[in-house]
Formats: C-alpha cells, sequence, structure tokens
C-alpha cells in the first residue's frame, strides 16, 4: 500500500527514464564493467587460497595501519571540515574568499608532490617536525604523518559537501530558538546538526574511503615499515611488482569491498535520519 | 523498463510523443556519443603516423637512464641515418623497471626494453612477447653497460662507513628502498648478502641475522630508489644511502660539498638488461632499426656515453679508460652465485620469503 | 552578555581555520614554491617552458575538459533521477556512484588493464579496430572520468534532497515541462552546488596521479600529464624542475577558484 502511492506519486515529474538512461549507461561503462573485470580476475583464485592471501599477518596489520589512520584523519576532518563550512558560511570577515578559494587546493596538487612536500616539513629537520622533534614527537615517517598526509587530502570533501547545505540552510529556524530563549550549543546540537547530518555524513564517508586508498602521498611520508607503517596500497603495489596479479586484485577486491560497505553504511545512516525527520513532522 | 534504453535506438520517434522533448534527448545522447568518439579518434590518431621516410621507435628505460638515452639517442639517430638514409624518431618512457616490464606485457608498445634487471624482461618474455634466448642475443648477457652498488654518506663520514659490517652497528641510520617494491633495491639486498656470505662463511642462519641487524637499521623504507634519495639528500635522514654508482655519482656531481662515496669491500654486478620486443616489431615492421639500437649500444662512442653517465661500459678497455672514475678493484659478486633470478626472487623475495622472514619476528 | 559571547566565539572559529588552512594546506605549497625558484626565476622558466612540459600541460587540459563535460552531463542526470524519484535499489546505485572516488587510484588504473589491456578478452576486438585505450590518451581519459565521477553528482544531491520535491511536483501538476522545471526551479536551487560541483571536478581531473600512472606508459611527449611529467623529473633527480612544473598546476588552480569566486560574487551580488 505504502509503496503503491508513493510509485504514484513519483511519476508526477518527469524525465525518470532519460536520467535512469544516461546514468545507468555512463555508470555501467565507466565504473561497473570495470570493476566487474576485478571480480573477474579475481575468481580465478579459489577461495581458500583468497583467504590466505587476505589474512597473511603483513597485510592483515596494513589493514590495520590503513584503517587507523585514515578513521583518525576523517574524524579530525570532519570536526575541522564543519568548523570551515560554518566559517565560510556565517562570518564576514577580511580574507574570507581567500581563505574560501583555497579549499581545492589539495585536490589540484598531484598527490606525489604533496607527499613529498609534506615529507620535507614534517621530517626532524623540516619547518614543522624540528619544532616537534624538540619536544621529542617524530611526525614523519610514522603513523602521524601518514594521518597528516590523510587530512590533507581529505578536507576538500567535508568541507565542500557541508557548505552547499548550510549555505541553503534557512537561519529563521535557528533565531527562532534563539529568541525562544535556547542556548547556542542547543541551538547547534538541536536545529543545526541535524540539517547539516547528512552532508557531514557523506563528506566523512567520503573522505574516509578516500583516505583508506591513498597511496602517492602517503607512501613519501610512511617510512613504509612492513607491520608499522606500511599501508595496504602499498601491499598492492608491491604484489603488482612480482606480477602476483592475483594476490593484488585479492586485497584489491577487499579494500573495495571495504570502501562499499563504508559508503553503504552512510548511506543508510543518512535515509535513516531523514526517516525519523519526517516522521516526526 | 524498457524506456531505460531509449537513446540506444535514436530512430523511432513514435516511442516518444513531444517533438521537443526528443530534441533535447538527442541533443545529450549526441553529446554524449561524441564524447566518446572523440576520445577514440584522438587515440588512433595518436597511434599511427609513420611514413616510409621516418620510423619511430619505444625505447621503454627504467628511472635513472633518461640522461644516458638522451644523449644516446642523438647519437643513433645520426647513426642510423648513415646506415639506412632514414630518419628515425625515439620516444623514451621512464619509470619503475619492475612497472615498466608489467606495463609493456599489459600492452604498452615498446620497441626495446632497457631493463633495471633480467628478471623484469624475463616478465616480457613470460608474456609471450619477448622470444626465449634474448639473454644471449646480444653481448656480455644482453648487458651493454653495468653497476654496482655503493655506499654515500655525508660529508667527512661521521660515522665512519668503511664496509657493510659498519651498517649494522648501533645508532647507524640506512636509507634503501623496499626490495618488494623496486627492482634496484634487490641488487641492494643481494650485495649485503654476498657480503654476509663471505663473512660468515656461508652459514645462512648467520647472514639472515646479519640481514636482519641491517634493515632494523632501515629508518626508511622507500618504495623506490628515487624515493630514497630524497629521503637521503632533501630531507637529510639516515646516515648512509644504499645505492646504485650511477645514481651516487649523480648525486655527488649535484651536491659535491656535502656527500662522499664508500665502496664496500664486496659488492654485487648489476647487469641492466636490454632485449627487442619481438612482437611489437615484427608487427610494427621495426626490427631492423630496434635490432641496430641495441648493437650500437656496443660500439666505442656509446660505451663512452654510458661511462659519462657514470654507468660502468661492459668493454673491458673502455671501462679501463674511466679507471680514475669507477673502484675497479672491487670484489664483485654476480646474480649467478645466487643460481639466477628466479631462484634469487623465489628464495628472497617472495611472499614469505626470507626478507618477509626478516620482518616477521 | 551573549552579544559578546558570540563574538569570542565567532573569532576563535575564524581563528581556528585560519589556523588549520595555514598549516595544512599553506605551508605544503609554500614549500612547493619556495624550492621551485630555488635555482632563480631562470631556471624556473627554463623548466616550465620545456617542449615536454607543454606537451603535457596540454595533455592536461585535454582530460580536464573531458572529465568535466563528461561529469556535470552525468551528475545532473544522476542528481535527479536520485533525488526527484523513488525506487529500489536507490541506495546501491548512489553508492556505486561514489565508489570511484573512494577506490585506490592504483586499483583504478589496475581495473582499467585488466578491462582493456592484453589480457583482457575485449582486446583482440580493440586490436582489430585499431582502437588503443591502455597506454595511450583514450586510457587516461577514462581513469580521469573515473576518479572524478561522482563529484558533481555528489554536490547536488545533498542540496536537491534537502530541498525536496514539492515545488518540482508542483510545476508538474500546473503542466510544465521536465526541462523547463528544471531550468526555472531546480537549476536556482543547484546553482552553487554545481559549480562547487565543476570546481572540485576540474582541480582534481588536473591532478589526478595514481591512476593516470599506472594507464598511462609515461611515453615522453605522448602520454605524459602533467602530474606524470613531475613524477618524472624526479625521479630523474631533478627536484627543481619538478617543484617549479608542480607551481603551474597551483597557478592552474588558483586561477580557477578565481574564476570561480569572480562567477560567485557577481551571481550572489545580482540576487
Amino acid at each position: 500500500m505504502e509503496r503503491k502511492k508513493t510509485r504514484r506519486k513519483t511519476r508526477v515529474i518527469p524525465g525518470f527514464g532519460l536520467s535512469a538512461g544516461v546514468t545507468l549507461t555512463m555508470l555501467s561503462l565507466i565504473v561497473i564493467i570495470p570493476l566487474a573485470s576485478l571480480v573477474v580476475y579475481t575468481a580465478q583464485m579459489d577461495f581458500p587460497e583468497f583467504i590466505r592471501t587476505i589474512t597473511r599477518a603483513r597485510v592483515l596489520a596494513s589493514f590495520k595501519v590503513s584503517f587507523l589512520t585514515a578513521l583518525t584523519a576523517s574524524a579530525v576532518n570532519a570536526v575541522m571540515g564543519m568548523i570551515l563550512a560554518w566559517v565560510l558560511v556565517r562570518y564576514q570577515f577580511p580574507g574570507k574568499r581567500l581563505l574560501d578559494g583555497m579549499i581545492e587546493l589539495p585536490f589540484a596538487l598531484p598527490t606525489a608532490v604533496a607527499g613529498i612536500a609534506l615529507a620535507s616539513l614534517t621530517t626532524d629537520q623540516g619547518w614543522i617536525g624540528s619544532i616537534f622533534a624538540g619536544w621529542g614527537i617524530k611526525i614523519a615517517y610514522t603513523r602521524i604523518g601518514i594521518t597528516i598526509a590523510l587530512i590533507f587530502i581529505g578536507i576538500p570533501f567535508v568541507v565542500r559537501s557541508v557548505q552547499p547545505v548550510l549555505e541553503k540552510m534557512d537561519s529563521s529556524y535557528e533565531e527562532a530558538a534563539g529568541v525562544l530563549g535556547a542556548g547556542r550549543a542547543r541551538i547547534f546540537w538541536k536545529v543545526i546538526f541535524p540539517e547539516v547530518k547528512p552532508a557531514l555524513f557523506t563528506g566523512f564517508g567520503l573522505a574516509f574511503a578516500r583516505c583508506l586508498g591513498e597511496y602517492g602521498s602517503v607512501v613519501f611520508i610512511a617510512g613504509n615499515k612492513p607491520y608499522y607503517t606500511e599501508i595496504t596500497p602499498l601491499i598492492i603495489m608491491s604484489e603488482l611488482q612480482e606480477y602476483d596479479y592475483a594476490s593484488a586484485t585479492a586485497i584489491a577486491l577487499v579494500m573495495l569491498a571495504a570502501a562499499f560497505l563504508i559508503l553503504l553504511a552512510m548511506s543508510l545512516i543518512q535515509s535513516g535520519n531523514r526517516r525519523i525527520l519526517k516522521g516526526g513532522r | 523498463m524498457p524506456k531505460l534504453w531509449f537513446f540506444l535506438n535514436l530512430g523511432p520517434y513514435k516511442f516518444y510523443r513531444e517533438v521537443e522533448k526528443m530534441r533535447r534527448i538527442k541533443l545529450f545522447s549526441l553529446l554524449f556519443v561524441f564524447g566518446i568518439i572523440v576520445g577514440s579518434i584522438a587515440g588512433c590518431g595518436e597511434a599511427k603516423g609513420e611514413g616510409d621516410e621516418k620510423i619511430t621507435l619505444t625505447n621503454v628505460s627504467y628511472d635513472p637512464t633518461r640522461e644516458l638515452y638522451e644523449a644516446y639517442n642523438k647519437v643513433y639517430q645520426k647513426h642510423w641515418k648513415e646506415k639506412s638514409g632514414q630518419d628515425v624518431e625515439i620516444t623514451q618512457s621512464h619509470g619503475g623497471s619492475g612497472k615498466q616490464a608489467l606495463e609493456v606485457a599489459n600492452g604498452l608498445q615498446a620497441d626495446v626494453v632497457t631493463l633495471a634487471l633480467e628478471y623484469d624482461i624475463k616478465a616480457v618474455e613470460d608474456a609471450g612477447l619477448i622470444e626465449p634466448g634474448w639473454l644471449d642475443e646480444f653481448d656480455k648477457d644482453s648487458a651493454p653497460y653495468t653497476s654496482t652498488v655503493v655506499f654515500l654518506v655525508r660529508k667527512g663520514n661521521p660515522k665512519n662507513i668503511r664496509d657493510w659490517d659498519d651498517l649494522v652497528k648501533d645508532g647507524v641510520g640506512v636509507i634503501t628502498p623496499n626490495p618488494k617494491t623496486s627492482g634496484g633495491a634487490r641488487w641492494n639486498y643481494l650485495a649485503a648478502w654476498a657480503y654476509g656470505k663471505k663473512a660468515f662463511e656461508g652459514d645462512e642462519t648467520q647472514i639472515q641475522e646479519f640481514l636482519q641487524k641491517l634493515y632494523q637499521n632501515v629508518l626508511v623504507l622507500d618504495s623506490g630508489a628515487r624515493g630514497s634519495t630524497t629521503s637521503f639528500v632533501e630531507n637529510g635522514q639516515g646516515d648512509v644511502l644504499i645505492a646504485w654508482e650511477n645514481e651516487a655519482y649523480l648525486s655527488l656531481r649535484d651536491y659535491p660539498e656535502d656527500y662522499e662515496i664508500v665502496t664496500p669491500s664486496i659488492s654485487i654486478l648489476a647487469q641492466p638488461s636490454v632485449a627487442v620486443v619481438d612482437a611489437v616489431v615484427d608487427e610494427r615492421g621495426t626490427r631492423e632499426a630496434a635490432e641496430e639500437y641495441l648493437n650500437y649500444l656496443y660500439s666505442d662512442e656509446a660505451q663512452r656515453i654510458a661511462g659519462d653517465y657514470f654507468y660502468r661500459p661492459s668493454d673491458p678497455d673502455i671501462l679501463k679508460e674511466y679507471g680514475d672514475v669507477f673502484n675497479l678493484d672491487i670484489n664483485l659478486a654476480t646474480i649467478d652465485q645466487f643460481g639466477g633470478w628466479d631462484e634469487a626472487q623465489e628464495v628472497h623475495f617472495s611472499d614469505g620469503g626470507i626478507f618477509d622472514q626478516i620482518y616477521d619476528e | 552578555m551573549r552579544a559578546k559571547n558570540k563574538n569570542i566565539v565567532k573569532t576563535l572559529l575564524i581563528v581556528i581555520s585560519i589556523l588549520f588552512i595555514g598549516f595544512m594546506l599553506l605551508l605544503p605549497l609554500a614549500v612547493v614554491l619556495v624550492t621551485a625558484f630555488k635555482s632563480g626565476i631562470t631556471a624556473y622558466l627554463k623548466a616550465v617552458s620545456d617542449h615536454y612540459t607543454l606537451k603535457a600541460l596540454l595533455l592536461t587540459v585535454e582530460a580536464t575538459i573531458f572529465a568535466v563535460v563528461l561529469n556535470t552531463v552525468f551528475g545532473l542526470f544522476a542528481a535527479w533521477m536520485v533525488t526527484k524519484f523513488q525506487f529500489r535499489g536507490k541506495r546501491i546505485l548512489t553508492t556505486l556512484i561514489d565508489i570511484p572516488v573512494t577506490i585506490s587510484p592504483i586499483i583504478a588504473g589496475l581495473i582499467f588493464v585488466l578491462t582493456f589491456g592484453r589480457q583482457s578478452v575485449l582486446y583482440p576486438y580493440l586490436k582489430d579496430l585499431n582502437i588503443e585505450v591502455v597506454f595511450a590518451i583514450p586510457g587516461i581519459i577514462l581513469a580521469t572520468v573515473f576518479v572524478t565521477f561522482p563529484f558533481v553528482s555528489r554536490e547536488i544531491i545533498p542540496v536537491l534532497e534537502q530541498q525536496g520535491t514539492d515545488e518540482e511536483e508542483a510545476a508538474a501538476l500546473m503542466g510544465a515541462r521536465g526541462f523547463t522545471i528544471f531550468r526555472s526551479i531546480t537549476l536556482p536551487h543547484i546553482k552553487w552546488a554545481l559549480i562547487y560541483g565543476v570546481v572540485l571536478c576540474a582541480a582534481r581531473a588536473m591532478g589526478e596521479f595514481g591512476a593516470v600512472s599506472v594507464l598511462s606508459g609515461h611515453l615522453r611527449g605522448k602520454t605524459n600529464t602533467l602530474p606524470l611529467h613531475i613524477e618524472i623529473l624526479f625521479n630523474e633527480f631533478q627536484y627543481v624542475p619538478a617543484f617549479a612544473v608542480s607551481s603551474i598546476l597551483v597557478l592552474l588552480a588558483v586561477v580557477l577558484l578565481i574564476i570561480r569566486s569572480i562567477v560567485e560574487y557577481k551571481g550572489k551580488g545580482g540576487v
């Protein structure tokens, strides 16, 4: 019953066939067919061998390194991205446009250049690294270094996801809440946060999944020590160097599944959230 | 959902009631199709372009040979013009040796491959592109120039590093790339093994312990040789860089005030191999030019170019001319002492091999 | 009291933002620029006006244009489909759209090699048609389109989701045609998100390294994009020229961002 009702409703707006046609065709050509070949290639390996390949101690250790650093970096990015988007949308101050314009710069710089630049900044001889070295903290060639590189890579995702929503958001709710006497923190958590939450989760999810797979910038700053700072994409690279396509694609498949699950989870959280919102109204 | 595939049959207007709507659909579809067509044409245009007068060769090589081949290509162009009357244009491709081999195996149209080690060219052979027996096609195991592994240390050699056993001392920071991702780094590892073999009279457990200590002293295990040089030279990491002789000399040329080269008592004869990619030259009709390209690398002129760019010429007489550059007294182990590349690869660098065991404890 | 509090929070947040941007984004850029000019301006000019650099620049621009056009077309259709209609498998669809961004660039390159390379079943057919995909320009374009695939749609979808479908439904009920609805109702809502998306897409397309690197074959002057050219310079011990060429990319990005902010300024000023 419920579904039928929505079905009829959706037909009101035209263009479903057209948009579905274009979307699905491009998606198949550019994403699905190439991804399928990854699965086909891995399928040449039998299952026990697949499990053996992906559970080797070094591979597991690299999963842990990649996962932890990506999670930390995207958590930092979620908080900082939210602050940045807020500042850029709600406040006026000199240099704001400049700040706004810089957000995409990490994308334009080739990841390898970013990695080399960050590494030279954060070694114990670098501008920043030497300060921290004085306090006994090493950044480059440790997991902290990897995290820094990933923060650099991921920041535009969060800012640019949240910013448009904040811009579109009507500030009258907040004002009403303010007039009714709600505190700032309360306004933020009860009024603003629920509105930007889907976008924030999207940004976080994208940044997280992107960080899991990042290679170019990380290899220069990581030190690449097995078990300690060896990331999963590097393992894939070394399998390729050994002409071991099967192992490389097997590990790649695990990474792919992880990315897919993260994104799916984010989208579930989002839509669950929306349902609650709609039901409440 | 038959409507979904609407634009695959652009013709039948009857499907759509509104002509105006149709026009729009057509426009977008055409734009899309146009994009794909332009893309493919751009690709095809690039693929052709061979005339009778001019031939093109693609040389897929590894990273540090750019200057060498840039100089050699000029000499060869002149030589080929004199010999056959044809102009030849050479496109260079440089990258990590293993990756380059992989790309050729995957369809990169290379006429000749000039890579860091025999094992990488063997990968191209295994893909069915090079006929077996290529190793004997040219002189000296198809290695027109060789190199070896040396140490680059900071000026004045503050840690007093003289030989391999100095690298395992406490407090010595070593920089070398990861042998699993860098072909060049495998020579580094094997050179250390060759030293261990002599020092411990072949006792494998002791040699393995020695290498374990050495790799415990490694501060940064970069994915490639250039990454290691960056860590050592630009970022100031470590006390000693294990490097190919030609690369060490290049760093020394750029920063003569800052570094010194130390030649260990034992090292390894690194033989970068060259081969004609049979499948490609036969298809493109460039066999003659490609074979001559590699053959002429053994000429006196080309051998001196190799020497000028810090590769050891394989011609013993010309090598002697560079006696003041290279340490010719060095004791060089060869890959044959490791049972050839297949065995070395299997024993040391495969998954679960000795290199993995070094880190597994 | 409240106003004062508000100011403190405002200042604090602004300071945090500026510090973060300064340390995380500006310092690495400063390193790039400082190194680029380390050997003086002549060395810099020589590096950036090199024949191979210019060819690489051209290819990068070409790939970027393809990526932006294709992904904008795709993004608009996909966003329309996802936000204006209810259908089964929607979540899977949106997730699939996002997948390319999150895939390790190496894997992205690898899948195209597996699909179009020598060991692929398609290879003989492509060969007969004389179409080269991998290690040629189409491969580079494909990889670039792939890594920037969801950028436009991702920017538009949250905005459209927040806006809901009521206005479009009303318009449709009143008899407006699809394109009219899109142009006069939807487009104004998503204008800024679209511009963000396009800029993001262009910036990312210019800087793409990993996937393209696997697919290009590094043929000098033929299939080298700027980031690959930079990699090669690094690998050839040419530290300063490498950073000089990187600065071209930074410059391109800056130009792009300036254009965006002018468009944005005019647009918003007009409202």
